[in-house]
Parts: C-alpha cells; structure tokens; sequence
C-alpha cells in the first residue's frame, strides 16, 4: 500500500521566523574551487519585488560531488563544502549568495550535464514550493546539456545566470509574464 | 550511474495547484506556464541531510528559553515522519513556526490588534530520531484575521518544514486542529482537491500523547515522498 504524501501548504508571510535560523548564504568559505556570486531580484506578475521568498539552493561541490550516500561516484567529497544554501529576498526582493562553481555532474544515459545550481523556491502566495535550476552563461558545456537541452530554445535563457563583473552573476526569477522562469516538474 | 532510483511524482488532486484564485496572493505569484517535465538526475535524488546537524533537545520545547512561561494552552505535538511506503525517515530536520496563543506572530510583518507574548517566540526544530519520530511542546496558536476577503480568519495552524533524503522531498505544510470550525472556510487549506489528502493535514487528539496532569497531545504524522520500484531508464552509463 502507498500513502499519499502529505499536502503542500505555503510558507506564509511569517517564514522567516522559521527559516532565519537555517540561513547560510556562503557556502564558499573554506571550499575549493572558483567562488562565485549570484544575485538578482524575485518578481510578480505585476513586476513587483517579492520581499517574503526563500531560494534554497543544493548544488555539488567543484569536482561534480554530491555530499549525500546515493552519490557513490569516485569523485572526491570536499570536508569545507556542504552544498546547501538558503537566503531570503529582501525589502526590494533582491537576494544574494556566494557559492563555488559547481563541476559538472552526469545525467541520463551517463551524458554530462553543465554545472548548475538546483533552486527550490518558496514565498506567500505559492501553495507548493518551485524547482527550477541556474547554468553560468558562457560555460561550454551549456549547449551540450542534456536537461537544459529539453527546455524550449525561447525559453532557455530563464535558467541562465548573466557575467555581472569578476566572479558574479546575475539572475532574476520572474513569476509570470514573457520573461516567466522556466520552472521544471520533477 | 546505473542505480540511480528516483522519486515518484505527485498524484493528482493529492498536492494543491499553484493557481487557486480564492487565495489572492497566488493570483500574481503562479506560474501562468506550465512547469517543464525533466528527468530526475543524481542533482535531484540527492539533497542536504541534516544527520550530524547540534540540535538541542531545548529546542523542541517552545515553552523554555524565556523569562517566564509564554500565555496560552501548552501542548504536545508528535509524530513520524514516514515516506510513501510507509518507512520512517530518520535523522531529518524538521523546522516548525506558528503565531502565539493570541494569535499574533512574533514578526515586525504582523498588525494584527493581538498582545504579543515577550516570552513566546514560535520558533523550533527538532531532528527525527532512528524511528523517524519528533515531538514538540508548544502552545495552542490562536486564530487570527488576514484580509484575504471579508470577515477571513486563518484557522490555527503551526507550519511544518521537512527535508527527507533528497531535494525532491521537501515539504512545507500546515499542522491545523481537529474539529475547528474555520476549516471549511478557508481558501488555503481548502487548496486541496481530494478531501482524504487534506484531512491529512488535521492532527489527531491523543490521549496517549498527552501527559498527565501537563498538557494534551495531538499526532501529526507526515508523508514526504517516497522512490520508485525500479531504477530510472536512461541512466545506464
């Protein structure tokens, strides 16, 4: 017999009182590889900053690791990178974190997939928490893909995070709208 | 690569839609398109574990830590964490926040003409234990007004947060009391379809849950979801 699994519910205007004390946006202090940051802002249909979301980010680590036992590749774990990270948006909905540059990982049938950050989104209004994911612009392996490959071509460049200066990128999450993220069914 | 298993996907009418207009904040936050299907990849199946995270055992009882004992009806508020098979989840976090006994949230955000409680924070977390088992002493939270349309009251609610053992689990849900009669009135809790799911989210008054002579007891099982039989195909190397 299979239970069903409990309904979602949304986090409501308040998730800070439950979220704040999970709050890590650096998970590149101490781990190896490139440091990067990614910012940008949350938007409604209207345009309108979302200042109540949450992006919690999971992501492996610079040589393609997972830190978790279903991940059993020979590929080294890193003691200084966890790969969680989880940061409010602010009064203007913007929201910034600092991470590593995560290796690529394999996907279906083995193909390698170009580094990414997993997201899952929350905020009032949003009955069920969101997937989505982020690739870096410019990295080669964008194109090759096979996840990103199955996104509409117009639609693609939802997922991709923009050069902001040294190290930095920029990527904004837009609700609704012809700029609407892509976000996946998984 | 090969062994990969994934997670099964949400039934229909199981998990609320993202559009639900009765609830006016999801009209401007919904996606309008639909979500893209991808496979599930080991990015998927893996996901943050919380096993080693220092929780302390004060942590789950929001009646401690302050000056003096927060106002309200104390209780008790245990479970299991379970997936869809019926197996406990051990070792996972699980974060829960709700209003005080007045009704009012400790958070600059809420207006709401109800005393705040200096002693009452509305914060926990506890960690599973091998059992997938949690338990939390907490005070009963009040209803409260929201303005979603006239005259609209939250029910009494205490919200949940869970991991699981990948980022395809995560839930966030509301615990809500048995027997409230704000319950068929609102559009959140009501955003589920199948009434068996939804009554999923109301807890059960235990008597042997409640401690004697202390404070009554509810059990609110959760059920985050569980894998597939078989290994995905495509994901032979």
């Amino acid at each position: 017999m299979t239970l069903p699994v409990t309904p979602s519910q949304t986090v409501g205007p308040f998730v800070h009182l439950g979220f704040d004390p999970m709050t890590r946006a650096d998970a590149a202090a101490g781990a190896a590889g490139p440091v990067v940051t990614l910012s940008g802002r949350v938007l409604d249909g209207q345009g309108q900053p979302i200042p109540d979301a949450v992006l919690e980010v999971w992501q492996a680590n610079a040589a393609g690791r997972y830190d978790h036992p279903d991940d059993r590749r020979n590929v080294p774990l890193d003691p200084a990178f966890r790969g969680f990270l989880r940061v409010p948006t602010d009064a203007g909905g913007r929201y910034r974190l600092r991470t590593i540059r995560p290796g690529p990982v394999p996907g279906p049938g083995g193909r390698m997939q170009a580094p990414h950050l997993l997201v899952c989104l929350f905020m009032r209004g949003l009955l069920r928490h969101l997937y989505t994911r982020v690739y870096f612009a410019g990295d080669p392996a964008n194109d090759g893909c096979p996840i990103l490959a199955l996104v509409p071509a117009g639609r693609r460049s939802t997922m991709v995070a923009l050069p902001d200066g040294e190290g930095a990128y920029r990527w904004d999450i837009v609700m609704q709208g012809p700029s609407e993220t892509v976000f996946l069914n998984l | 690569m090969s062994d990969i298993v994934g997670y099964r996907r949400p039934g229909a009418g199981a998990q609320p839609a993202y559009l639900h207009p009765p609830y006016k904040s999801s009209v401007a936050r919904a996606p309008a398109l639909p979500p893209v299907a991808v496979p599930q990849t080991l990015s998927e199946v893996t996901g943050p574990l919380f096993a080693d995270l220092a929780v302390g055992a004060h942590e789950a009882d929001l009646t401690k830590g302050s000056a003096a004992p927060p106002q309200g009806e104390r209780i008790i508020v245990q479970g299991r964490v379970l997936d869809q098979d019926n197996r406990p989840v051990p070792r996972t976090l699980v974060e829960l926040w709700q209003c005080n006994a007045a009704g009012r949230y400790h958070h600059p955000l809420d207006q709401h003409d109800a005393p705040l409680d200096p002693n009452f924070h509305g914060f926990g977390r506890a960690v599973t234990d091998d059992d997938g088992f949690y338990r939390f002493v907490t005070i009963r939270p009040g209803a409260y007004p929201w303005r979603n349309h006239a005259n609209a009251w939250r029910p009494a609610h205490i919200h949940f947060s869970l991991f699981g053992p990948s980022f395809l689990t995560r839930l966030v849900t509301q615990m809500y009391f048995p027997g409230d009669p704000l319950l068929p009135l609102d559009p959140i809790f009501n955003c589920v379809d199948d009434p068996v799911a939804r009554d999923r989210m109301v807890a059960a008054f235990s008597l042997d849950a409640t401690v004697p002579e202390f404070a009554l007891g509810y059990v609110f099982d959760i059920v985050v979801r569980g894998r597939e039989a078989t290994p995905m195909e495509g994901d032979a190397p």
